[in-house]
């Protein structure tokens, strides 16, 4: 038997063999060829057990790392030894800031240019602050030697509070930062001051509320970790980590730790969820890196639940004050805030340079205004750092909660429905591209008819009926509605940069000889359905069915530069690159085309999948067919270069801006104040929709979300600094049996400037449901008076709040 | 991933080698039943115990619901799970099947049992408010052989039972009259959460009087326990919404709740009144047959 006889048998055989152990779990009959409904690729490994994370990851001789944090929120470091820790017969090391800073690594930068420490040197700054870490032969006896550690702490006084920590008496925390005197982090301003008041100053009604969103924490439902394996003969660093954002990991590790970049491998495998918590850098990955390379070993660093829930980045903790102003018969004229916000113990916020708070700027909402003013103070306190994370679009999702519920307390003032005050101010569809008076361009939008759907779908008026039968006999239903703006998919790199790196994003597309391909994003799913949606789009574009498109991420040696999966950016700009540089491909197989048809590139008609002779389909050739002469045998016309595959890097021109109208009816018991989301509608305009399946999947995702902060979410802490959030039975998130079917409806404004017309959805629904449900509440509840209860509005601090004794959260 | 210190570990075999494990190891050793309060206790190292008994192989021995024509008598390795889903229990007492259907959640219910339940004797606990309405008593035994104890007498303080260092809980049995049923009431913040107050009723009626009625509080005060005043309240009287909310209003005086995260001290006043007053209504409207 031949060699090529017997390697084609086998081939076969082990591709049949392939087939049969896979196919079984395929149940994917919807096959778009581009966009449209279809399952998700990557399903059937995740549905098996078979996803691939950090913690499933092992290599021989692998280390495990246990971090040693601060008990307590604030306090000076008298003395830490280690000796008892350092002879437990597993240790290999044990590491103190101390001794990082002995080697300059006991600091690090944030994302916002801030410092923050690897290992405390100083102080101890929030509870569950990295002091030591100790490196062992198994993760058991490295959590043991903890125990060994001795820390001998002088207490501060802990500051937990932003008014608090304002107070010229107050401790400062940042006593480590050059000439700091007090907790001030800065302060930020947008709009025109004296444009809004001269407009305040003339209407005929301001409506006045302040309101608090709490903090709250992302808690995926896989921790943060890493394995950082250095190795010492040819100096390379393989880092496979819980990353959203593996490039731009990569450059601040080579900044930090000295290691030229091109010897840096970051690796992020499948992520059990971001949302945002996985973008900034935390010493653990750093410790795990100092692990390697003073053992020379691979380490291990995966984190427990309690040092998740109270070391990484949380979201929100916003105290808002908030104005709104407008004519008698309802015509919004200006709104105006004022926002305190805490920032823990170091500035840790992930946003673009030029926006320290994010994307609050787009407070004005979905409504045609004349003036607006913010201003905000940010506040170092103890607790811990970060902030943004959270699917919050840059802080979007207090901005919208700001204005849908001033809006709802103007309603309430003006004796108004909700509804018909929102009709009455939205945006009309001529004015897009629309600039708001703080400076956003809405790129796109068509508003009035979204909010039709919803209600026609919620059938509204049947709702105002049934609301006002059950009113009568004492039983308390409420209707709540929000209308939302987002900005998504950072950003011009005019405008946008996170630490210098600009916020563009690479593809690279490789069609392979007989057709199929692979896609290379800089994106990195965290369960989004990336594989999914972007060889949908490939599809689309070139005409490969999506199964034949491979799309690798999550990986810094085998994809193109770029910053990362967060602020729903992925396919506001990854996806525009991959549709792009699909384009490129296609240009380039159409050359080709034309010399295999003999006809000149303008008699070329192409037809998805393929290209034949304008008038005469029965001429054509297929892209599979275009694939294999490219790599083939024979001349390829002038000028052009063997191979199908192109590259991109794509700068978008502008945010996208989907936006959504939500309806939310709760009923509450008037005994219990026990809140029960009967129904949820929710209709959602990101422009072209590329798999319905997969948008309805992030809606349903971010509504729970949503249900979750108005309801039950809040990352408390105690006088002494101590979070109350600690464990998943603390720290609640909702479950099934706390959410109803959603009940998703959707229209199309696609976007201008993006290559198909699509515009971020993942975090919409996070962003616009909060308001929706605690504006469905309070509505719940006129009859007892009451304009606005903070959230979570639990059985407890709803009760309160009917008798009479609403309380702030913080 | 939170990992426990290290520990050792036994399996018994019976009852009587557990009992025997237990005083040869001492007070360094703990039974494990379903484990999900003990390890998760011990994960956060929250909890030090030397030596684990693991008592899993006991559940045919001690898995069980005996119906008796004067007494329900359950092995205290009875799963949650199989209270929930017993017929008896459902037809005589469907306080047990209201109460399992808010316990935990699935993975929980098919692990834990009653005895690993009332012997963690956490305040929260929802089956001590169960037993202690159904007017139960826990079998303890040791070396020496067997006691019964009330549940007043089970509890000692906040994670305190009478249960000695070389003894085992083996069953709770209670008494069953004719005219009775019963109900649970809780509200929790989220599905599977502890309550924030939960109330268990048994009661019976007979000639249009309450012949007896015991109330059980979960979650507001350092142990569950049974409120007399209320019994006393209600013997002898007609059932009506006025009678509910004046042992509500017992229930509430009684109680002695603290503020937490789960709620306000006034909030757990209250809900010891509206919880107190709801579950009473429904066990009487099951007497009458009104409501099942």
């Amino acid at each position: 038997m031949s060699f090529s006889k017997l390697a084609r048998e086998t081939t076969h055989s082990f591709s049949k063999l392939a087939r049969e152990t896979t196919q079984r779990f395929v149940d994917n009959d919807l096959t778009p060829m581009g966009h449209g409904r279809m399952l998700r690729k990557e399903d059937p490994r995740f549905i098996r057990g078979k996803g691939r994370f950090i913690d499933d990851l092992q290599l021989p001789g692998m280390l495990h790392l246990a971090i040693l944090r601060a008990p307590i929120a604030h306090g000076r470091i008298v003395s830490v030894d280690v000796s008892a820790a350092e002879a437990h017969p597993k240790v290999k090391l044990v590491v103190t800031g101390a001794m990082l800073a002995e080697r300059g690594l006991a600091w690090m930068p944030t994302l916002s240019n801030d410092m923050q420490a690897v290992l405390a040197t100083d102080k101890v700054r929030f509870q569950g602050q990295e002091v030591a870490f100790v490196v062992a032969e198994d993760r058991y006896a490295a959590r043991d030697a903890l125990e060994l550690i001795d820390v001998e702490y002088e207490q501060l006084p802990a500051v937990v509070n932003v008014r608090a920590a304002l107070d010229p008496s107050s401790p400062v925390i940042r006593d480590d930062l050059e000439g700091k005197t007090d907790n001030h982090c800065f302060d930020w301003e947008t709009g025109d001051k004296a444009a809004t008041d001269a407009v305040f100053a003339r209407a005929d009604v301001v409506v006045r509320q302040d309101m608090v969103y709490p903090r709250v924490h992302p808690a995926p439902l896989e921790t943060c970790g890493a394995v950082a394996d250095y190795d010492a003969v040819d100096g390379t660093l393989t880092l496979w980590s819980t990353t959203q954002a593996p490039h731009a990991h990569r450059t601040l590790y080579a900044v930090v730790a000295g290691l030229p970049e091109h010897n840096i491998r970051v690796i992020s495998p499948d992520i059990g969820g971001g949302f945002g918590n996985k973008v900034p850098i935390y010493p653990g990955y750093i410790c795990a890196i100092v692990g390697s390379l003073l053992t020379g070993k691979p380490v291990k660093w995966t984190e427990d639940r309690a040092e998740n829930l109270t070391s990484t980045a949380f979201a929100r903790d916003y105290i808002m004050h908030g104005e709104i102003a407008a004519t008698r018969d309802g015509k919004i004229l200006a709104i105006r805030t004022n926002v305190l916000a805490d920032h823990g113990a170091f500035n840790g916020v992930a946003a673009p340079t030029k926006y320290p708070a994010g994307f609050f700027g787009v407070f004005t909402g979905s409504y045609d205004i004349q003036a607006a003013y913010c201003t905000m103070t940010a506040v170092f306190t103890n607790k811990a750092p970060g902030g943004v994370a959270y699917s919050c679009s840059f802080r979007i999702t207090e901005a919208v909660y700001l204005v849908e519920r001033l809006v709802d307390c103007l309603a309430d003032e003006l004796k108004m429905d909700p509804v018909e005050l929102r009709l009455k101010n939205l945006l009309r569809p001529e004015q897009f591209p629309y600039t708001t008076k703080t400076g956003w361009v809405y790129d796109s939008g068509n508003y009035e008819p979204t909010l039709r759907e919803a209600l026609r779908i919620a059938d509204y008026a049947a709702l105002r009926r049934e609301q006002e039968d059950k009113r009568a006999r004492g039983e308390l239903m409420g209707i709540g509605v929000s209308f939302f703006t987002e900005a998504v998919g950072a950003g011009p790199r005019k405008d946008m940069d996170i630490l210098g790196l600009g916020m563009a994003d690479g593809a690279e597309l490789r069609v392979h000889p007989t057709g199929t391909a692979v896609l290379r994003v800089s994106c990195q799913t965290q369960g989004q359905g990336h594989e999914t949606t972007f060889a949908q789009i490939v599809a689309e574009e070139i005409g490969i069915p999506p199964a034949d498109i491979k799309v690798v991420h999550g990986d810094t040696d085998q994809t193109p530069f770029g910053l990362g999966t967060y602020g729903s950016r992925s396919t506001a700009v990854s996806g525009a690159a991959a549709a792009l540089v699909a384009r490129k491909v296609r240009d380039k197989a159409r050359l080709i085309a034309s010399a295999m048809l003999e006809v000149s590139v303008a008699d070329l008609q192409w037809d998805k999948g393929y290209f034949h002779v304008a008038g005469d389909p029965a001429k054509s050739v297929t892209i599979q067919d275009v694939a294999m002469r490219a790599h083939g045998a024979g001349d390829l016309p002038e000028g052009i270069e063997g191979g199908l595959e192109a590259q991109i890097c794509y700068n978008p021109e502008n945010l996208t801006n989907p936006h959504g109208a939500y309806i939310c009816v709760v009923d509450v018991d008037p005994g219990t104040a026990v809140v029960t989301v009967r129904r949820f509608i929710a209709v959602d305009d990101c422009g072209v929709r590329i798999n319905p399946m997969i948008i309805e999947g992030q809606v349903h995702g971010g509504l729970t979300d949503g249900v979750g902060m108005a309801l039950m979410e809040i990352l408390a802490f105690d006088e002494g600094g101590n979070c109350l959030g600690g464990s998943l039975m603390d720290y609640l998130i909702p479950t099934a049996l706390e959410v109803p079917d959603w009940e998703t409806g959707f229209t199309v404004t696609p976007s201008p400037h993006h290559p198909i017309g699509a515009k971020g959805v993942g975090e919409s629904a996070t962003v616009g449901s909060p308001p929706a449900v605690v504006n469905a509440v309070l509505d719940a509840l006129k009859p007892y008076g009451l304009r606005h209860v903070d959230m979570p509005l639990t059985p407890s601090r709803l009760w309160e709040a009917m008798n009479g004794n609403p309380q702030p959260p913080i | 991933m939170q990992v426990p210190a290290p520990f050792d570990y036994e399996r018994a075999t019976s009852v009587d080698d557990a009992i025997g494990l237990l005083a040869r190891l001492g007070a360094t050793a703990r039974l494990v039943a379903g484990g999900h309060s003990l390890l998760p206790m011990m994960k956060l190292r929250l909890a030090h115990f030397e030596y684990l008994v693991d008592i899993n192989d006991l559940h045919g021995e001690l898995g069980y619901v005996k119906v008796e024509p004067t007494r329900i008598r359950i092995g205290a390795m009875t799963r949650h799970r199989e209270l929930l889903e017993s017929p008896e229990l459902l037809s005589s007492f469907p306080i047990f099947h209201d109460a399992e259907r808010v316990i935990a959640d699935p993975l929980v219910r098919n692990r834990g049992t009653i005895g690993g339940a009332l012997c963690q004797a956490d305040p929260s606990e929802d089956l001590s408010a169960v037993c202690t309405a159904v007017d139960a008593s826990c079998v303890i035994r040791g070396l020496d052989g067997e006691r019964v104890v009330s549940m007043a007498e089970f509890y000692r303080g906040p994670y305190e039972t009478a249960v000695g260092n070389a003894e085992m809980l083996t069953e709770v049995r209670f008494p069953v009259r004719p005219h009775g049923s019963s109900a649970y009431e809780k509200v929790g913040r989220r599905a599977g959460d502890w309550p924030v107050v939960s109330c268990g009723v048994a009661a019976w009626v007979e000639g249009g009087v309450i012949t007896d009625a015991r109330v059980g509080l979960a979650a507001v005060g350092p142990n569950t326990t049974g409120i007399p005043a209320i019994s006393q309240a209600l013997r002898g009287r007609a059932p009506s919404e006025d009678l509910y909310a004046e042992a509500g209003a017992i229930a509430a005086a009684y109680c002695a709740p603290v503020t937490d995260q789960r709620g306000s001290a006034a909030y757990k006043r209250h809900l010891a009144a509206e919880l107190t007053r709801r579950a009473l209504r429904r066990a009487v409207a099951r007497i009458d047959g009104r409501e099942v």
